[in-house]
C-alpha cells in the first residue's frame, strides 16, 4: 500500500461521500435552486465525453484521424455496439477483440 | 439496525419484511452492476494498483463511474491528488440532485442513520428508492436494504475482477486499456437522449480535443466538463423560460 495512493482514495471516499451527505444539510429547508439542477444534471455528459473523444482521438498524444489509429475505429465500432445493446459485457467484449484483431492484422 | 427499527413506524416484522422486498428488488439491478464491478477490479490492475488498493477504492469511495475515472487517471501516470480529487468532486455532484429529492423523506430519520443512508446513496439505489416512493410511499429500511445489497455485489464483484486480472500477465497487450473508454461508452449513449444532452457532449468533445492539445497536463477533463455541463445549464434554463412565456 503505496501511501500516495492511499491518499487519493481518502480524498476520492471523502468528496463522494460530501456530494452525498452535503445536500442533505446545504439546501435542507429551501430545496436545489433550479440554475444548479440545471448545471449538474450535464456534468456526467460531458465529463464522460471529456474522458473518452481525448482517448480515442489522440492514443498517443497527437491528433491521430487515419484508420492506423485503432483506438478510433474500435472506439467508433463499440460506440455503434453500445447504442444498440446498452450491454457492458458485450460492448466491452466485442470492443476488446476489434483491438486484438486490429493489433493481430498490424502484425502480418 | 436498532435505530432503523427503533425508527420506522411499522414494528420489526414488517421492516424485515422491507428489507427482504428491497433485496429482491435489487436482484435485476446488480445483474447490471457486477459486470462493473470485475471490470473496475481489472482496470486497478491493468492501472498498477495492488489488490487491497482496488478493493479498498471500491469499499470507501463506492461509486463505479468515479471510480474509473480515477483509475483511468492513475493509469495515464498522473498522482497529483488535487486533479483526481477535484475530477472525482466534479463527476458526482450528480449526487446532489438525488440527495435533495430525497431530502425531504430522509429529514425525519435520525441523523446517524442519515449518514449511513447517504453513503449508499448511488444511482441504482436512488432509482430503486424513487420507484418504490412512486409506488407504495417511503421507507427508509427498504433504501438501506437496497443500498447493503448493491455495496456487498459491488465489494464481491471489484474482488472477483482484482482476482481474475491477476491472471492476465500483460493486459495492454491484449487491449484491455480499451476496456475504459468501451465502459464509458456505455455509460454515456444512454444519456444522449435530447437536443441539449448531445450540444453539450458535442462541446465537450471539442473542447477536450483542443484543450487535450494544447493545455499542459489533464485539465482539459477538468475545463471541458465545466464549460459543457455550464452551457447545457443555460440551455435548460432558456428552454424553462421559453416554456413560461
Amino acid at each position: 500500500m503505496r501511501s500516495e495512493i492511499l491518499f487519493i482514495i481518502i480524498g476520492m471516499a471523502a468528496v463522494t461521500y460530501l456530494t452525498r451527505f452535503g445536500c442533505l444539510v446545504l439546501f435542507r429547508y429551501t430545496g436545489i435552486p433550479s440554475f444548479l439542477h440545471g448545471w449538474l444534471k450535464h456534468i456526467p455528459t460531458a465529463i464522460l465525453t471529456a474522458l473518452i473523444v481525448p482517448s480515442l482521438l489522440l492514443p498517443k498524444g497527437y491528433l491521430d484521424l487515419t484508420i492506423q489509429n485503432h483506438y478510433l475505429i474500435a472506439g467508433i465500432l463499440a460506440a455503434v455496439i453500445a447504442y444498440k445493446s446498452r450491454n457492458i459485457i458485450a460492448t466491452v467484449g466485442l470492443g476488446i477483440m476489434v483491438m486484438i484483431s486490429l493489433n493481430w492484422l498490424d502484425k502480418l | 439496525m436498532n435505530q432503523v427499527r427503533s425508527f420506522s413506524v411499522g414494528d420489526n416484522c414488517s421492516n424485515s419484511f422491507e428489507l427482504r422486498q428491497s433485496v429482491r428488488d435489487t436482484i435485476p439491478v446488480m445483474l447490471g452492476v457486477i459486470p462493473f464491478g470485475i471490470t473496475c477490479g481489472i482496470m486497478g490492475n491493468t492501472a498498477g494498483l495492488t489488490n487491497f488498493e482496488t478493493i479498498l477504492m471500491s469499499l470507501l469511495v463506492f461509486a463505479g463511474a468515479s471510480q474509473f475515472v480515477g483509475i483511468s487517471m492513475i493509469a495515464a501516470g498522473i498522482t497529483g491528488w488535487g486533479i483526481i480529487v477535484l475530477t472525482t468532486l466534479l463527476v458526482n455532484l450528480r449526487h446532489i440532485i438525488m440527495g435533495a429529492s430525497l431530502a425531504p423523506y430522509m429529514m425525519k430519520l435520525p441523523v446517524s442513520l442519515q449518514a449511513i443512508l447517504s453513503f449508499g446513496l448511488v444511482d441504482e439505489s436512488y432509482a430503486l428508492t424513487t420507484n418504490r416512493i412512486n409506488t407504495s410511499g417511503y421507507s427508509a429500511s427498504y433504501q438501506l436494504g437496497c443500498s447493503m445489497t448493491l455495496y456487498i455485489s459491488w465489494a464481491i464483484s471489484t474482488t472477483v475482477g482484482v482476482v481474475a486480472g491477476s491472471y492476465i500477465d500483460d493486459p495492454l497487450q491484449w487491449g484491455l486499456d480499451f476496456a475504459m473508454p468501451a465502459t464509458f461508452l456505455v455509460l454515456l449513449i444512454p444519456r444522449l437522449v435530447d437536443k441539449q444532452s448531445l450540444v453539450v457532449c458535442g462541446i465537450a468533445a471539442v473542447t477536450a480535443v483542443l484543450g487535450s492539445m494544447y493545455l499542459p497536463g489533464k485539465w482539459y477533463i477538468i475545463i471541458a466538463c465545466l464549460l459543457a455541463s455550464a452551457i447545457g445549464g443555460m440551455m435548460e434554463r432558456e428552454g424553462a423560460n421559453n416554456h413560461a412565456e
